[in-house]
């Protein structure tokens, strides 16, 4: 094994007392302060996020539109300059190669944020898939990328914002950020309103530093990868490598309204078809731990006496003070309730509907 | 409140704090920073025979589940029953109101081959700069 990569801002976050924890080959904060105060901000108030192991995928040129129709399931055509969308890289067999947020930069200049995990899988199949005036290029290296989220987010972000901070969700624009040029977008992975901002790595800790500054009074704290995932799960959000993976389908994921099968031929569609017109065997389910226990990723699901799944993704979800989880479970399930088998025992859980957690939209303060 | 400094620990950053034939049992302040924000606790009833170094109950933080084990032989007697509400405590008071359970001894002097305060101490330098 290779030594963990570092992170641009490595230094700044060991001097304020980061616990780290390696993902996906990089050396990440796991937390500051505590998870659950992290999380506690971050639904309260706001967090600030160092997520610059995410990978960045520069896609260019007369045809790069047409390209991407072609590579990714969402409708690019949906796209106008300034405008994000989740899609996802699908394989022949209609799986999931990667998801990701495909950004419109211009009609000829697309970025592609990727999974750390799926930086280089991600990075080559689109170059061996790439035909003609289209330019394919890693631009991982170089980005750092934070993320500010929380109902307290854009008011702290306009603080240190020369221009009028306008964003609706899923936008994007170049703004000055603390003094830094920077791609500023409306998106996250918690479930509140935030921006993820793209910055130059050599000018990180300028950005960084300004916001958590500009942030002190209103309860902005640095948060971790732990928090990331607590807050991800709550939201319903979904973590490839665990939820998703070349296994599963976007369908069987519930991500049905991410997929444009009506847009034409995309790699995947004719999977993806079948499986609409009646073919999906299991499907995506969200539970919650009705009997003591926490359910953890990989932990056995029964039905009665039949095992019929896997946690992808299980934990305590400290807005509800409870135990939460995903699983695949066959569609022709009727039962309401299952069994997560817990260390010797199995405890009942109860399926419910996703996201386990939704902001109230009054909270979101559109700029 | 349990002096830190009449404890007994164990290489699993357990501790105990005899009195007579009954021990206190709970876990090290190294061990609940370790662990992180316990959320779930989870101990064997009163009753159970417990053994040295095998599992008497379970502590789940939010990023981890860990095993508690026993420093000694007998029988659990109590469990602090604070903790299924507010497991927060072991991270709050690890060596007050954090407790787990009391033990009565069939050993006592099973006691005394366990760790003072000064070895483990000397015990996590040494785990520290080990990893």
């Amino acid at each position: 094994m290779t030594a963990p990569r570092l992170l641009p801002l490595h230094d700044r976050h060991q001097s304020i007392g980061a616990r780290f924890m390696e993902f996906a080959g990089w050396q990440m904060p796991l937390q500051y302060s505590g998870i659950l105060a992290e999380h506690g901000a971050v639904r309260q108030a706001a967090g600030l996020f160092d997520v610059s192991h995410m990978g960045e995928v520069g896609v260019r040129g007369p045809s790069a539109g047409e390209f991407l129709q072609r590579m990714t399931m969402n409708d690019i055509l949906a796209l106008e300059d300034g405008k994000a969308q989740y899609s996802g890289l699908l394989t022949a067999q209609g799986t999931l190669l990667d998801d990701l947020i495909v950004y419109r930069v211009g009609n000829a200049d697309y970025r592609l944020v990727v999974n750390a995990s799926r930086v280089s899988i991600a990075f080559e199949w689109l170059r061996e898939q790439a035909r003609g005036a289209v330019e394919v290029t890693d631009r991982s290296a170089g980005m750092a990328l934070l993320a500010i989220q929380g109902p307290e987010a854009a008011s702290i972000l306009a603080k240190v914002c020369t221009e009028s901070l306008a964003l609706r969700p899923f936008r994007h624009a170049v703004l000055r950020v603390a003094g830094v040029d920077s791609r500023v977008a409306r998106t996250g992975y918690t479930g509140e309103d935030g921006f993820e901002i793209f910055v130059p790595a050599d000018a990180a800790t300028t950005v960084w530093d300004g916001l958590l500054e500009a942030g002190r009074e209103d309860g902005l704290r640095p948060a971790g990868l732990g928090a990331r995932e607590t807050l991800r799960l709550e939201a319903g959000l979904l973590l490839y490598g665990q939820d998703i993976d070349e296994t599963t389908t976007p369908l069987e994921a519930g991500l049905d309204r991410f997929v444009a099968l009506d847009k034409g031929e995309f790699i995947g569609r004719e999977v993806l078809l079948r499986q609409r017109q009646g073919g999906l065997t299991r499907r995506l389910r969200g539970f919650e731990m009705e009997e003591a226990g926490i359910a953890r990723t990989g932990y056995g699901v029964w039905a009665g006496e039949e095992r019929v799944g896997t946690v992808t993704s299980g934990g305590f979800a400290p807005t509800l003070r409870k135990s939460v989880g995903l699983v695949y479970l066959p569609c022709e399930m009727r039962e309401r309730t299952i069994q997560v088998e817990i260390r010797a025992r199995r405890a009942a859980a109860r399926l419910m509907s996703l996201p386990f957690y939704r902001r109230k939209i009054s909270q979101a303060r559109l700029g | 409140m349990i002096d830190p400094d009449n404890l007994k620990y164990t290489r699993d950053h357990e501790w105990i704090a005899l009195e007579g034939e009954v021990g206190t049992i709970g876990i090290t302040d190294f061990a609940q920073k370790e662990l992180g924000d316990i959320v779930f606790v989870e101990l064997m009833q009163a009753g159970t025979v417990v053994t040295a170094g095998k599992e008497m109950g379970t502590v789940e933080s939010v990023k981890a589940v860990s095993e508690v084990y026993s420093p000694v032989n007998g029988t659990l007697e109590e469990s602090n029953g604070d903790l299924s509400s507010k497991p927060e405590l072991i991270n709050q008071d690890p060596y007050g109101r954090g407790w787990m359970v009391r033990v009565r001894l069939s050993d006592p002097a099973q006691v005394a081959r366990l760790m003072d305060q000064s070895s483990y101490e000397a015990y996590l330098k040494q785990e520290a700069s080990g990893q």
